[in-house]
């Protein structure tokens, strides 16, 4: 062996066979005597020491001894009562107080629930009439208030300030330039004393300009209307009412014109004596409206403009796709059919399509556009906006007061922010140090909605009460108590609503009903409204860009999650899963599979089981966005891409919350609709997506039918009962005989249950956030999203279809044979979804089997049963052994891998003071270790029980609610009491439609779905 | 000590706990019986001072008896007319010593001629509005604050109450604690004498038996018998661990016995029964709840509508001790043996609520008090008082024990799971006059056969109605 004759030396004192080192080391570790003696000092001292070996082994047992019986022992907890207890508060009795969220992007009347004095959740205000929407952003509001990151108070110079110091530097800035134009830069405020505030402003400071500013624009739909009907406003539309919709680019269930549309359309949807909604969706992304749609049409938006022209009548369809070209006729013909039941609507960022369609509605009489009653949420007009951005840059605006607004993060030109630092006066009103106020001479810190007084008007007529439901956090001040101060006025912002409020809108009415209702609805007119100069209609500004050789078409868009990008560090908003692609903390470039597949790009799961994809630059003209993910979107018009806004921002948004791109910086002249081209670049983005499966295969997750099916034929034929086989016969799953348990007596009592109605649900993800408030679900993290730990007890399934229609999967599933040959193949084909498929949505949370498959594998009996139906989960008894979530067929169970509160490494909400406010103390927080799911929301339950009791009455019908219930905008969700007979749940349950996830499994939930019923009928 | 109970395992801590427990319990009987004995003891030099106290007041009485019968028409005061009269009506806003809501009212008839008192007291707003100098003066020194009228006091009532304004102040009887700390004899020295004496007796039976047994071999060795002696036996340590069976039962019976201490000791851990911790204001519920009977829900008014108690707020203890500043001195003497002033505690109170007893008015300078929270609940478990208050209608007591007996309050049940179950097996609902049982008890008693439901029939058994 060669290897033995190898010697290695140590070092070249080896080489000595006579070093005396070498002999030395022979026999002794070290070559040197070790210093002991110099190392623990004098010997003799050390002998005379007091604390022997022995004793200091005393002293360790002791204290181990001592710390490990202390550790027996219960910490002491403190009960601090108020000193003064103010009277409305009952420690532990929630109360709700109404009032009104205005950001400028978002518009809703809400009821806010208290604890002690603490806003912990956002529920909807039944007293509004108006459509206002209580989407997933508003439910999410309560914890932006407890933002960690906010600004504490004013500041000057960047310093931190008092309200005197600014209150004397603005005052002094302001008289200095009294001859120099000065930009006061709001939001949409729609407050009518406001404006009038406003004007005060203006009439001690004439310099002053007021210009408003709507980050995300609906100037074009604005002039549009404002030429057409000579006042600012958007038409609003009772979806309701129409029999066919056809929609071009317009996402009227999303964020389209401000949103809040999906309840009316919902009704319209569910079919009612044979009769529902017909809806054609002409669009380039895949949205929540084209989602829902009963034919959806992928169209660039260079082709939307000629569908539009073709719909409203003189245009022709040449030029377009064969199949474009015949949904075209097909939807004018219906359309023409419909008459005044027929509404066409746009999304198109040009004033001539947006008047084409305030005409054609106008011309026909359409019953679902109300004109008379526009909608107020929205007042920007870009072209002014422009004008102020040049303004800045090329130095004719000297001063700029934002409100509400970031235009430095928001605004589509790099230069603006380099004119911005270099104004003689920046001013910027703002709840957090954004990228406008960081570089601001002048920040006064604004408190948060739920801080405020206040009041909006949200449509002609309709006024909502802004009141605050907790003392200000911070030493802030809101901006009309700032507008009075600097005006002169001496009284409070309250005072001057209340005083505004009876002189001009109550009309004798009482205030303090009105604060209590938080709506109030008087056909007045309110002449104070300031109006913006009409525009003129020049098509300078709204026309669309022409597409350019060899690019794309990019459609911006807001997503579910964030919007406009105002509550970006919020991460309920971050960790919320867009309803399209299922994918969190991240925005991306959607691109079509052909399209993708021309560049090179791919989606492509990864060891973990997470999605990881290619990055693109973007760019349009001179302006590159560089390194932005690409996700392959089914559905999107091939030729066009979309990219969400309000993504990209860092100044004060914790880090982990900086994801996406800024993609304002394309909002060029503040169209949605832009040119790119784009380049691939190397790199690997990890997205954070939670359901990497996107077709059911064939399988009837989702039980879909026809309107015409669900008219004529036998409920057996369109939503039948599995069979199952015993003894070799075919029986019912549902059959006595198919059953291996033996039953719960559920007959006693309640029993609730749970009624999904597939037909309304549009997917909108407000039941997720109120799921997530009233549960204290915890936030993860992208990271462990990506590993499909996400802690949502509710999760909307998306489903596509990998035909044209579901229809078409089943088909294809049940006509192919043989294995090697067909059936192998299909299903292959079959996981990856159509260019343009169906799409179908399904919240899921725990089904609450009556046979739960969980309880029977739980060695601890943790997970129990209770006789009201739901399926009971005791987290102090739950040791993790994860066999519950494995033989769940639902996979709802969600499992605690880490302790996601007070824990450094998931540095959200939960791990802050401020943050942990919002948790609701009913419900335990848990812990590392246990499995959690879905109560039924039992401790809602359980209080409206015992709120009867107290009372001595029985429990109405309309009183039993979940959260997701109460948040649904559109009635999808439907809760109460079986054993009731004349409630509204029974009656679902009985309903044809009714079917159980997964009823051939024999599991026998108390959630059930409605069948969804689509209108496919073309003529 | 400490090194000792872990040494020994956890049979010491039982021991230990319980001892102390006893020594708890032992030592209130002696408070007990000490109070009793100090009565007792304290009836002969009270009655002594007493006398002696009679000499002095009559002197000072007859003085000013004297003074005011220069100024008043002899008449028949009755003093303890007046002092009912006085309890009954003026005692919400003044003290006799002590400036209250309104002025110490001592020998106010000194200060004020009758027929000025006579108006005042029957309507002082009228004085005040009829410009009276004296009357807007008085108004004026008390902050504004309005006197109830009591017109329907006649003359003789208010001179009856101004007869009972001159009873002086009493020394304040300092409750002679050291005297007559006279040790507890009789029964339990007798026994140890008895036991004493008993061990004597053992001991001098030992030593004769020795003696005799001795004696016997001496007289047994001088007659020349032969005493045989016995073949020396295997000790029986020796024996015992000889015997290899033994010692394996012997060690699984220790193995066993240590097991179920240490299972018994363990089961205690985070059972907080009897915890009492010092709270920075020494409140009696003995004294609030006890000998003045106010109802619970007084204070802790939440509990009828909420899952919490609750804690009062101060400005609650403030209905009551705006005007209690002070306590009785009996109560004061009870404090003492509970090494409390109680006044002091007042005074706490004063300080945490911002109330200035001087000016009788609030500084608005607050130091929210920080309860030790005695009764805690772990977070998973949701409990609702309105439940069982209202709605079942349990005594507070049936939980929290005999607080009204409580000077310092502990933590009475043990409040563990199986604590719940029990009493939810065994309490029957009360549906009578509640129209939400109406249906679920006709078909629940239907189906168990039962006119009584209890709380687990009820679903009261259910993980997750408490769970959640």
């Amino acid at each position: 062996m060669m290897a033995s004759n190898k010697k290695y030396w140590k070092s070249v004192e080896e080489l000595d066979q006579n070093s005396s080192m070498i002999k030395t080391l022979k026999q002794n570790e070290f070559a040197e005597p070790i210093p002991t003696d110099e190392f623990l000092g004098n010997k003799e001292t050390m002998e005379a020491s007091s604390t022997t070996r022995r004793d200091f082994l005393k002293y360790v047992g002791f204290t181990t001894a001592a710390a490990s019986l202390a550790a027996c022992e219960g910490p002491v907890i403190k009960s601090i009562p108020y000193v003064v207890a103010p009277d409305e508060i009952i420690p532990g009795v929630a109360n709700y107080y109404a009032t009104t969220m205005a950001d400028g992007f978002d518009f809703a009347n809400v009821l806010v629930k208290t604890r002690e004095g603490r806003p912990i959740k956002i529920e909807r205000n039944d007293l509004a009439l108006h459509n206002g929407s209580v989407n997933a952003r508003v439910h999410a509001s309560v914890l932006s208030m407890y933002d960690k990151n906010r600004l504490t108070g004013p500041k000057l110079d960047g310093n931190d300030a008092s309200w005197g110091d600014l209150d004397a530097a603005v005052a002094g800035k302001l008289s200095a330039m009294a001859d120099k134009e000065v930009v006061l830069l709001t939001q949409t405020l729609a407050s009518p004393s406001t404006a009038q505030l406003i004007a005060e402003f203006k009439t001690k400071y004439p310099n002053v300009r007021h210009v408003v500013y709507d980050t995300v624009s609906s100037s074009e739909a604005l002039d549009a209307f404002q030429a057409k009907y000579s006042t600012r406003g958007l038409a609003d539309y009772d979806f309701s009412k129409a029999e066919v919709i056809v929609s071009v680019g317009a996402d009227f269930i999303g964020d389209w014109q401000g949103g809040g549309y999906e309840a009316g359309y919902a009704k319209g949807r569910i079919p009612k004596n044979g009769k529902m909604s017909r809806h054609i969706q002409f669009e380039a992304n895949m949205s929540l409206s084209g989602a829902n749609a009963d034919k959806r049409v992928p169209t660039t938006p260079s082709q939307q403009l000629q569908v539009l022209q073709a719909l409203v009548g003189n245009g022709s369809t040449s030029g377009l796709p064969e199949k474009v070209a015949d949904a075209v006729n097909k939807a004018k013909g219906q359309l023409q059919k419909a008459g005044n039941k027929g509404v066409l609507i746009t999304g198109l960022p040009n004033v001539a399509a947006q008047t084409m369609v305030l005409d054609y509605n106008e011309g026909v009489g359409s019953e679902a556009m109300n004109t008379s009653h526009p909608k107020l949420t929205s007042m920007g007009s870009a072209t002014e906006v422009i004008n102020v951005m040049n303004g800045v840059i090329s130095g004719s605006v000297k001063g700029l007061i934002t409100v509400g607004v970031n235009p430095v993060y928001s605004f589509p030109n790099a230069a603006f922010a380099e004119a911005y630092k270099k104004l003689e006066m920046t001013l910027a009103f703002a709840m957090k140090e954004d990228e406008t106020a960081s570089l601001a001479q002048m920040v006064a810190a604004t408190p948060h909605y739920l801080e405020s007084w206040g009041d909006v008007q949200t449509k002609k007529g309709v006024f909502g009460l802004v009141q605050p439901t907790i003392r200000p956090l911070f030493n802030t001040r809101q901006l009309q108590d700032c507008l009075l101060n600097w005006t002169g006025n001496s009284s409070s912002y309250y005072d001057y609503l209340k005083s505004y409020w009876q002189t001009n809108i109550l009309a004798g009415g009482s205030w303090n009903q009105a604060v209590h209702d938080g709506v109030y609805h008087t056909d007045i007119n309110l002449d104070v409204e300031e109006n913006v100069a009409v525009m003129e209609s020049s098509s300078a500004h709204g026309a669309l860009p022409k597409p350019v050789q060899g690019g794309l078409e990019l459609t911006l868009y807001t997503k579910t999650g964030l919007g406009d990008g105002q509550q970006a560090n919020n991460p309920w908003l971050q960790e919320l899963p867009d309803p399209i692609t299922r994918t969190s903390w991240d925005n991306y470039l959607t691109m079509s599979a052909a399209d993708a597949a021309e560049m090179g790009l791919k989606n492509y799961s990864v060891a973990n089981g997470a999605m990881n994809g290619n990055y693109v630059n973007v760019k349009m003209g001179e302006v590159v966005i560089e390194r932005v993910p690409v996700l392959v979107q089914p559905g999107q018009a091939m030729g066009s891409v979309g990219l969400a806004l309000g993504y990209g921002r860092k100044a004060a948004i914790q880090s982990e919350m900086q994801t996406g791109v800024n993609a304002y910086a394309l909002y060029n002249n503040f169209s949605a609709v832009q040119n790119v081209t784009i380049e691939k670049v190397e790199g690997e983005h990890e997205f954070a997506c939670v359901q990497l499966h996107n077709t059911m295969m064939g399988r009837d997750i989702i039980r879909e039918t026809t309107l015409e099916i669900f008219n004529t034929k036998d409920k057996e034929v369109w939503n039948g009962i599995p069979m199952v086989s015993k003894d070799h016969q075919e029986i019912p799953v549902t059959s006595p005989d198919a059953n291996l348990w033996e039953d719960f007596d559920r007959s006693i009592g309640h029993h609730f249950n749970l009624s999904i109605d597939l037909n309304a649900c549009t997917g909108c993800g407000a039941c997720v956030i109120a799921c997530h408030a009233e549960n204290n679900v915890p936030v993860v993290g992208k990271s462990e999203m990506r590993r499909s730990r996400d802690m949502h007890w509710l999760r909307i399934d998306r489903y596509y279809s990998s035909e044209e229609s579901f229809d078409g999967d089943l088909e294809k599933k049940e006509s192919a044979e043989g294995w090697f040959t067909g059936e192998r193949k299909a299903l292959l084909e079959m996981e990856v979804a159509s260019a343009n498929p169906q799409v179908a949505f399904q919240p899921v949370m725990c089904q609450h089997c009556n046979h739960a498959p969980c309880e029977t594998v739980c060695p601890v009996a943790a997970t129990s049963h209770g006789r009201q139906g739901q399926n009971h989960m005791a987290y102090n008894r739950c040791v993790g052994t994860r066999y519950c979530a494995n033989n769940c067929p639902y996979k709802v169970r969600r499992f605690n891998w880490f302790l996601y509160n007070e824990n450094d490494e998931f540095d959200y909400y939960m791990n802050n003071d401020l943050g942990r406010m919002v948790l609701n103390p009913d419900v335990v927080v848990r812990s590392r270790g246990v499995m959690e799911k879905c109560s039924m929301c039992i401790q809602m339950t359980q209080k409206t029980i015992l709120d009867a009791k107290r009372d001595g009455r029985p429990v109405k019908d309309s009183e039993f609610k979940t959260a997701c219930s109460a948040a649904c905008e559109t009635g999808a969700i439907q809760f109460g009491d079986i054993n009731d007979h004349s409630s509204e749940v029974f009656k679902q349950k009985e309903d044809n439609r009714m079917y159980h996830l997964l009823e051939a499994v024999g599991t026998k939930p108390n959630v059930f779905y409605q069948t969804k019923v689509r209108n496919i009928n073309e003529a | 000590m400490y090194f000792c109970a872990v040494i020994f395992g956890t049979k010491w801590c039982v021991s230990i706990d319980t001892k102390s427990n006893q020594l708890r319990a032992k030592l209130m009987d002696n408070n007990i019986t000490d109070r009793m004995e100090k009565v007792h003891y304290r009836n002969l030099p009270s009655t002594l001072s007493f006398l002696w106290l009679a000499l002095v007041l009559t002197f000072s009485v007859s003085q000013t008896t004297l003074a005011t019968t220069v100024v008043l028409p002899a008449q028949a005061v009755d003093t303890a007319a007046g002092e009912a009269l006085f309890k009954a009506n003026c005692a919400a806003c003044h003290k006799l010593y002590k400036k209250a809501t309104g002025p110490a009212l001592f020998q106010v008839g000194d200060k004020y001629s009758k027929e000025w008192l006579y108006k005042w007291i029957v309507n002082s707003q009228d004085l005040v509005k009829s410009g009276d100098a004296q009357a807007v003066a008085v108004f004026e020194a008390n902050n504004g604050a309005v006197m109830t009228a009591f017109p329907q006091l006649s003359t003789a009532d208010i001179d009856n109450i101004l007869a009972y304004t001159y009873t002086p102040q009493k020394a304040p009887t300092v409750p002679t604690a050291d005297v007559t700390a006279v040790p507890t004899t009789g029964g339990g020295l007798s026994n140890d004498i008895i036991l004493v004496a008993l061990a004597l007796v053992f001991l001098l039976l030992v030593i004769m038996l020795f003696l005799v047994n001795r004696t016997l071999r001496h007289i047994a060795e001088a007659n020349g018998v032969v005493v045989e002696e016995t073949e020396k036996r295997t000790p029986i340590w020796k024996a015992f661990i000889q015997n290899q069976f033994l010692v394996l039962v012997a060690a699984i019976f220790l193995l066993l016995s240590g097991a179920y201490f240490a299972y018994g000791w363990m089961m205690q851990v985070g059972v907080d029964q009897g915890y009492a911790p010092v709270q920075p204001i020494h409140y009696s519920h003995r004294i609030h709840a006890g000998s003045n009977q106010i109802d619970c829900n007084y204070c802790h008014s939440s509990a009828r509508r909420s899952k919490h108690s609750g804690i009062p707020s101060l400005n609650v203890c403030m209905n009551c001790h705006k005007s209690i500043a002070e306590v009785a001195p009996e109560t004061l003497a009870e404090g003492q043996e509970f090494g409390v002033d109680y006044n002091n505690e007042i005074k706490k109170l004063y300080t945490a609520v911002g109330w200035d007893e001087a000016s009788q008015a609030y500084t608005g300078k607050t130091e929210p008090v920080k309860w030790v929270r005695i009764h805690n609940l772990p977070d998973f478990v949701y409990f609702n008082h309105s439940q069982h208050v209202t709605v079942a209608g349990q005594q507070c007591q049936t939980c929290h024990g005999p607080v009204q007996e409580m000077e310092i309050m502990s933590q009475f049940a043990p409040l563990t799971m199986g604590w719940c179950i029990t009493c939810h097996r065994e309490t029957n609902v009360q549906v009578e006059d509640n129209a939400y049982y109406d249906k679920i008890h006709e078909e629940l008693s239907k189906k168990y056969g039962v006119d009584k439901l209890t709380a687990a029939q009820m679903g009261g058994l259910e993980c997750g109605k408490c769970h959640y």
